[in-house]
């Protein structure tokens, strides 16, 4: 188990710092030069070229591509995420804030798409066929293939527009005023929770329904267990496996879902900033959410399969 | 001894995309307390299919029992619903089965104590404690070395034949009246094999409790059972205790059956052509095309049911059975 | 009487006659093409949504004569209007016709999920031969680069693109085909792998067939119907994604008319006229949910696990 966790680990690292890499060389390549248009954007006109090379080498931006990788990989390393171009602000600060918004949200959608999704799963594959399959099944469907945004704006044409019940936008902590974080909180979450409920709903009818079909169910059967033993105590446990390595993706999903979902109703996270930064083509900024939330993904995954090692006993660590 | 099971016309049919499957059609036989019964046929002769549709585990759909009766104690298996209580309760307690494929019959993610156990605490009622107990002393009648130890291992750590010892002990483990060994040893390598069966043989005799021994192997059958079915084509052609038929098989099948078997100095005959499909099958005897000794007579009066020829020992044959009934 | 396919027998009324023996070879043989038909129509819903996807490509192609108005044509004196029997669903705020665009985004939805299809498969495929074949480093960097780009979210990785491309069509269609194709590689690369390790490709090596015969006998063909439905699936997420990019205003941009800018546009005007914004969002996921089934049922037709099966 040891070597076998070192190894994945290190996979893990490697990953990241592929991943750093290619980020890294995109937002080199990306148009325009950033001291130009922060100085556009500051309107100070009477910038001599002399001010200009000494902001460059000010924000580092004058060295090899190389030397500015490996720097700020040692400074994200110690931790140290730079500062804005546009805004001078510390990136590791403001992550700090986004970071808990962004996990809030998050993690509530992913609790949700797990139990609604394996809860739905199984009862659709034992009732196959059945209206109440039929009729999740379809839903499944629409929640997968739905864009976001526009369930999004189905949700807040019902509840905003028509009944007047929930706020349009905006975010506060559940800490500071937990009704008014609930309201706020509710359209954000079910439109980030409704690709993990399909995906899981799906995965799991359809992994359910295949252990049914295995010998040892049958052998269960033979035993004399009722639906109920059969299904709880050999259908789930195995069906249940490819749930849990399917978690690394939904995570992935949730992550990707809060740039379109926090930008639809204005909330403060991550998913906002990284919109904002690469409108404004702000580097530092883009650079540390990307690498940072695609961490967050590796490391999720990496968690993912420690958790699957531990649960199957046929897994060899080898 | 008395009458354990009685099968009357048990006829089972397959829906499939080129037509309706009868898989077993019309058979008919019993089972006493404490005799082993073979069941002998070639693969896809409905053998399996017979045994499961009396444990009620026909997959449905595609399968059905169409028609028949399985009374068992005073209930017919056959009018149960697969999900009943009584069923539940008649399964694994009562009767009991050993499947063909020992990697894929136990759960992978439970270990071996917890599968056999589980049985002890749904039929009978004790203690999990007590029916680790019961547990271990099973697994060392059906001969797993160290069983306190070995217990707790995940099937996957067990070798085939140690799997299929944990099966046969999973069978036994409620004392049914009637294991049901459906191939139980065909998938295993010719030593292993007979040790198992010896072993199965010795405990099946010890505990006096009833098996019906499904394979396809004759010899097998021939050296452990009391009586002999042997299957063609979904129905039950000829019966008879192993002495009649072996001394004198009257179907031709059987007959040829038997000279398939290896013997020492003599020449294994193959039987020439394949089964028939199960589809639309014509009312004449299914064995018809391969039958050396067909006459005119099997054309024009088919039998469709086993006859009675001398003793406890019938067939379906025409011709051999035909004759018996001028004498008489 | 011997070796003949029939026989005579006395039949359940008494009266002689000739019956056929069925052996397995006298059955009417399966007809692959056609059973891929029955199965892959045998779903109502497939059906439904093949026709939705042909119906799709039918306004596209012929958009300029299905489409009441030009997309572009502003109507100063028609701005905001409700559904009416002139605009079938209104028209936006510069008075262009919303089903005219709707029609015309139809375009644009499946001229960048085909391009993005056929991009990222043939890269994908490429690559994914050629890791399944490969062993040891060359496997293993492509695969670990393949980790890193799917452990970015893909919207993400999109945007990130689409910057450095830019933005528009070609952009979208680059950025998108960039996330897309590591899908491909782990789907070619793991069938190559698998088919590599059976019996069958192994008896054949053994016989001293050569790789390229295994290659085009065995290892294409075995690739070729998942990726089929791989391709079709993926249509479906590059539209979404060319949605979501155009929705966030990184991806097509206004004039043009992308389901995804006509939401974002119309969002503004929830309240006055819902229609902007829902009607576009619900041809993406008409359009989407079409080549999701289609695909479902090419996956059901084309699993020779399912071949001549039990139904």
């Amino acid at each position: 188990m040891g070597s076998y966790l070192i190894r994945r680990l290190l996979q893990a690292i490697l990953v990241i710092l592929v991943v750093s890499f290619l980020v890294f060389v995109l937002m080199r390549m990306l148009p325009g030069d950033p001291i130009e248009m922060l100085i556009s954007s500051s309107m100070l006109t009477d910038y001599t070229p002399e001010m200009m090379d000494a902001l460059r080498h000010e924000k580092g931006l004058d060295q090899p591509i190389g030397v500015q990788y490996l720097r700020w990989l040692g400074q994200m390393g110690r931790g140290d995420f730079g500062t804005s171009i546009m805004q001078n602000y510390n990136i590791r600060n403001e992550i700090k804030d986004r970071v808990v918004v962004t996990m809030m949200i998050g993690f509530a959608a992913w609790l949700i798409g797990l139990i609604v999704g394996v809860l739905l799963g199984i009862i659709c594959a034992i009732r196959r066929g059945k209206l109440i399959d039929n009729i999740v099944s379809v839903l499944a469907n629409i929640g997968l293939t739905a864009p976001s945004f526009w369930i999004a704006i189905l949700l807040v044409y019902l509840f905003v527009m028509k009944l007047h019940v929930l706020p349009l936008y905006g975010y506060t902590l559940p800490w500071v005023d937990f009704g008014k974080s609930l309201k706020q909180s509710i359209m954000p979450i079910l439109v980030t929770a409704l690709g993990p409920i399909a995906t899981t709903t799906r995965q799991t009818r359809s992994s359910v329904l295949e252990v049914l079909n295995e010998d040892y169910v049958r052998t269960a059967w033979s035993k004399g267990l009722n639906e109920k033993k059969v299904v709880m105590k050999h259908v789930l446990k195995n069906a249940l496996m490819p749930i849990v390595t399917l978690q690394g993706t939904m995570l992935r999903m949730i992550i990707g879902g809060s740039v379109v979902v926090e930008t639809i109703f204005v909330i403060p996270g991550m998913g906002s900033m990284l919109t904002k930064s690469m409108l404004s083509h702000d580097y530092p900024v883009v650079q540390a959410v990307t690498v940072i939330m695609t961490a967050v993904v590796v490391l999720s995954n990496l968690l993912v399969d420690i958790l699957y090692a531990w649960i199957d006993p046929r897994i060899q660590y080898s | 001894m008395s009458r354990l099971l009685t099968v009357e016309g048990l006829t089972t049919e397959f829906k499939t995309e080129r037509g309706i499957v009868r898989a077993v059609n019309n058979i008919s036989y019993t089972v006493d307390s404490g005799e082993i019964v073979g069941v002998v046929g070639e693969s896809g002769c409905g053998k399996s299919v017979s045994q499961m549709s009396i444990m009620g585990l026909i997959p449905s759909p595609p399968g059905k029992v169409v028609a028949g009766t399985a009374i068992f104690g005073n209930t017919d298996l056959l009018k149960l619903k697969k999900e009943s209580k009584e069923m539940c309760e008649i399964r694994g307690n009562r009767i009991s089965m050993i499947f063909q494929e020992p990697m894929t019959s136990l759960n992978p993610a439970l270990t071996v104590n917890k599968q056999m156990s589980e049985m002890l605490l749904e039929h009978k009622s004790i203690s999990k404690k007590e029916a680790r107990e019961r547990v271990i002393d099973m697994l060392r009648q059906v001969g797993i070395p160290d069983p306190e130890s070995r217990a707790d291992d995940y099937p996957h750590q067990m070798s085939g034949g140690m799997r299929q010892r944990v099966m046969v002990g999973m069978a036994m483990i409620c004392d049914p009246a009637l294991i049901i060994a459906d191939e139980a040893t065909t998938a295993l390598d010719a030593t292993i094999q007979a040790q198992l069966l010896e072993m199965m043989n010795n405990l099946v005799r010890e505990h006096h409790t009833a098996m019906v021994m499904v394979t396809h192997n004759l010899g097998i059958v021939a050296r452990y059972a009391d009586r002999i079915n042997v299957m063609y084509a979904g129905s039950i052609i000829e019966s008879g205790t192993v002495k009649e038929i072996w001394a004198n098989p009257l179907h031709p099948y059987t007959e040829s059956l038997i000279h398939c078997v290896p013997q020492l100095g003599q020449k294994v005959e193959a039987i020439p052509g394949m089964p028939p499909s199960l589809i639309n099958r014509p009312p004449t005897c299914p064995f018809l095309p391969r039958c050396k000794y067909r006459q005119k007579c099997c054309f024009e009066d088919p039998v469709q049911e086993l006859t009675l020829v001398e003793g406890t020992h019938s067939t379906m044959c025409a011709l051999r059975s035909g004759g018996a009934k001028n004498e008489q | 009487m011997n070796d003949t396919s029939s026989i005579m027998a006395v039949d359940v009324d008494g009266q002689l006659r000739e019956f056929r023996v069925l052996d397995e070879e006298l059955l009417p043989p399966v007809n692959e093409f056609k059973r891929f038909w029955r199965v892959f129509f045998k779903r109502k819903v497939v059906l439904i949504c093949f026709v939705v996807v042909l119906l799709f490509v039918f306004a596209a192609f012929f958009a300029k004569w299905v489409a009441p108005y030009d997309p572009n044509e502003a109507d100063y004196y028609s701005v905001m209007t409700q559904p009416s029997s002139t605009h079938l669903l209104g028209t936006d705020t510069l008075g262009r016709d919303l089903l005219s665009r709707i029609i015309y985004g139809t375009q644009i939805a499946l001229e960048v999920g085909l391009i993005t299809v056929i991009i990222s498969a043939a890269i994908g495929t490429v690559i994914g031969l050629v890791a399944g074949y490969a062993t040891g480093a060359v496997q293993a960097i492509i695969m670990r680069i393949t980790d890193a780009i799917m452990a970015i979210p893909s919207l993400i990785l999109q945007l990130l693109i689409s910057q450095v491309v830019g933005h528009g069509t070609f952009g979208v269609v680059v950025a998108i085909s960039l996330t897309l194709f590591p899908g491909y590689i782990r789907l070619i690369c793991g069938q190559v792998q698998s088919v590599k390790q059976n019996d069958y490709v192994q008896a054949e090596r053994c016989m001293g067939a050569s790789r390229s015969r295994i290659m085009f006998k065995h290892i294409l063909p075995n690739c070729v119907s998942p990726l089929i439905v791989q391709m079709t699936m993926m249509m479906g997420v590059a539209i979404l994604s060319e949605a979501s990019l155009s929705f966030l205003g990184l991806g097509i941009t206004p004039p043009t008319p992308a389901w995804g800018s006509m939401c974002y546009d119309g969002y503004q005007y929830l309240m006055t006229n819902p229609l902007l914004s829902i009607a576009p969002g619900l041809a993406i996921m008409l359009l989407v949910l079409s080549f999701n089934m289609v695909g479902d049922g090419l996956r059901d037709a084309l699993d020779p696990r399912l071949r001549g099966s039990l139904n």
